[in-house]
């Protein structure tokens, strides 16, 4: 995935993604901030790239916000440390997550160095608003975090951040095929991702 | 041999009623927590483990101290700890018994629990944790009865059981470094992530535990005949006050590599510990206290005048006991995830359910304890033994 923040920055503060995404998969608001659920949400450069702000930062970065997600890395440490295979990593590279097997004993959420994992502290079914039938709800005591939108991807449909988005600054594709979409923008283009030095290898490009 | 735990005075019948009644008032707060979810805790989506996780692996520790009585009677022939050795095992089984409990409590799907042997996970460090906290129980449960069986019947105690007597040396402490890795294996986390994590672990526990068990054998002799001898006390305040001292190095050692190198990342949880972070101070009255308590207790151990004060030395346990219960089941866990990744600051503090829970499983371990404990004492008693 490449998220093109300059194109965020510039429809500023629109939030169509993340209303989508949390819409679809019946994501409950909780205004408690310690039980809080997410899976894709926004955060400044530097708490989003902390290792790389530093104090002369760019004019251009300030009030920029970075859409942040699970990164589906290529060498998950949530993957290595679920002691039920709960959550693990599918050929294709998309990080999964199987909240029927999951114990909730939480060192996913420990492991993952991005924040990227929300646990359900109570019932979240009280917090969603407007419940999507089509998407199952999950029960207190499990962990959860984007899914890539498998279900949207096996019939054939973009996740829904990327849909969602009026402006194209969502561009999912396969990193593993050098013909596609996707890496022609990562050639052409100066991107970061999140940590890369925890040798984590982070899916998600964020062109500055 | 167990129905020796079924007559006793009335103190003892006050202490086993107590216990099992604070047992209680934890369950049914366990109950309540089954009922709303984890959230009844001080847990959050930023501080993920709590207070239940850092009792877990304080308690680990105290389990494989054992190792730090059985060791030197078993390998080393050191006949003063005959009499300890029984109470250091069964001392091990409370621990361990607790340490499975905070976990069970500590899980979001309870029922789920067995989904660790369903889909055994090699690579996931909770599920050597697991073979080895239950290998330990299991191997405490073997050495420390068969050995209490063969004081019962007046010999020794039998040849088969040497294997596992032994086996259980290494194994105590391949529990602490296992507790270890679970937390210093993991990327991002720089306040575990360093190659001392399992020795500092083992240095702590093997204070930590032994002072507690003097601690324990201490009210022992108050309210019965046994008496382990001045000699196996003097030793094991030894072995207390070198483990102290490898504790509080291993501690410096941490300090110079973080605040040497100036790694902002490997400073942050150490300055919220001692200092506060950005006007987040929680923990810092609890950390000073904790390193205040551990290095007066070093400096009147290392001193051999006060150390060999038979009557001071509980007091100094108490100052070791606190010390090391604060830094590992206050400090450590909650230092790891403060700030979190995204350097945002959530601060924790148990709440009032989780404290009650977490209470309720230390009287069911220290349950465990008294009953085992007046089992040893009367097959001692009936064997004229003391």
């Amino acid at each position: 995935m490449v998220i093109d923040t300059r194109v965020c920055q510039k429809h500023a503060p629109c939030e169509d993604c993340i209303h989508a995404c949390h819409h679809i998969h019946n994501v409950p608001q909780i205004p408690y901030k310690k039980h809080e659920i997410k899976w894709i949400w926004k955060d400044e450069f530097e708490h989003a790239f902390p290792d790389t702000a530093h104090e002369y930062a760019n004019e251009v970065l300030k009030g920029r916000e970075f859409l942040l997600l699970c990164n589906h890395c290529e060498h998950p440490p949530c993957v290595r440390v679920c002691p039920t295979q709960a959550t693990f990593k599918r050929e294709d590279g998309i990080v999964m997550m199987d909240m029927h097997r999951c114990i909730g004993c939480r060192f996913c959420m420990a492991a993952c160095p991005y924040g990227s994992r929300s646990f359900n502290w109570r019932d979240p079914r009280p917090f969603i608003k407007d419940p999507n039938p089509e998407y199952p709800t999950r029960m207190k005591g499990v962990v959860e975090k984007c899914t890539f939108c498998t279900e949207r991807l096996a019939q054939g449909k973009l996740p829904a951040c990327a849909e969602a988005c009026k402006y194209g600054a969502i561009v999912v594709g396969d990193l593993a095929d050098p013909h596609s979409e996707i890496n022609k923008i990562l050639r052409e283009h100066f991107t970061l991702r999140r940590k890369v030095h925890l040798g984590t290898g982070p899916s998600v490009f964020y062109i500055i | 041999m167990l129905e020796k735990a079924l007559v006793g005075s009335k103190k003892y019948y006050a202490l086993v009623f107590f216990l099992a009644a604070v047992f209680l008032v934890g369950f049914f707060f366990f109950l309540k927590q089954l009922k709303f979810g984890l959230g009844i805790t001080g847990m959050s989506r930023d501080v993920s483990w709590g207070f239940y996780v850092a009792q877990f692996t304080y308690l680990v520790g105290v389990a494989a101290s054992a190792v730090m009585v059985v060791l030197p009677y078993y390998l080393h022939n050191y006949k003063d700890y005959g009499k300890l050795t029984i109470f250091g095992e069964f001392l091990a089984i409370g621990a361990v018994t607790m340490c499975l409990l905070f976990i069970v409590v500590d899980i979001g799907q309870t029922h789920r629990l067995f989904n660790v042997l369903l889909h055994p996970t090699p690579h996931s460090m909770l599920f050597y944790d697991m073979i080895v906290l239950n290998g330990y129980l299991l191997l405490n449960l073997i050495c420390g009865w068969t050995a209490l069986h063969g004081v019962y019947k007046g010999t020794k105690y039998p040849d088969w059981v040497k294997p596992f007597i032994y086996l259980s040396i290494p194994w105590a402490f391949s529990i602490h470094t296992v507790t270890a890795f679970l937390y210093a294996g993991l990327p991002g986390r720089h306040f575990w992530l360093t190659a001392v994590m399992a020795p500092r672990f083992l240095a702590s526990a093997f204070c930590s535990g032994p002072a507690l068990l003097l601690l324990l054998i201490y009210i022992v002799k108050a309210f019965t005949r046994f008496d382990p001898g001045e000699k196996a006390i003097r030793a094991l305040a030894k072995t207390i006050t070198y483990a102290l001292l490898a504790n509080l190095f291993l501690f410096g050692c941490e300090l110079f590599t973080s605040f040497y190198s100036g790694i902002p990342g490997h400073q942050f949880s150490i300055k919220y510990l001692f200092a506060g972070l950005h006007g987040h101070m929680k923990l810092v009255p609890w950390m000073w206290t904790a390193y205040a308590l551990m290095l007066v207790a070093a400096v009147l151990l290392v001193i051999p005048k006060t150390r060999n004060n038979l009557g001071l030395l509980p007091l100094l346990c108490i100052l070791v006991v606190i010390g090391t219960w604060i830094d590992k089941g206050m400090g450590l866990i909650v230092g790891g995830f403060v700030p979190n990744p995204l350097e945002r600051i959530t601060e924790y503090m148990p709440t009032f359910p989780e404290v009650m829970i977490s209470i309720g499983i230390y009287a069911a371990g220290f349950l465990i304890i008294t009953v085992l404990y007046k089992i040893a004492i009367s097959v001692m008693e009936s064997r004229g033994l003391i």
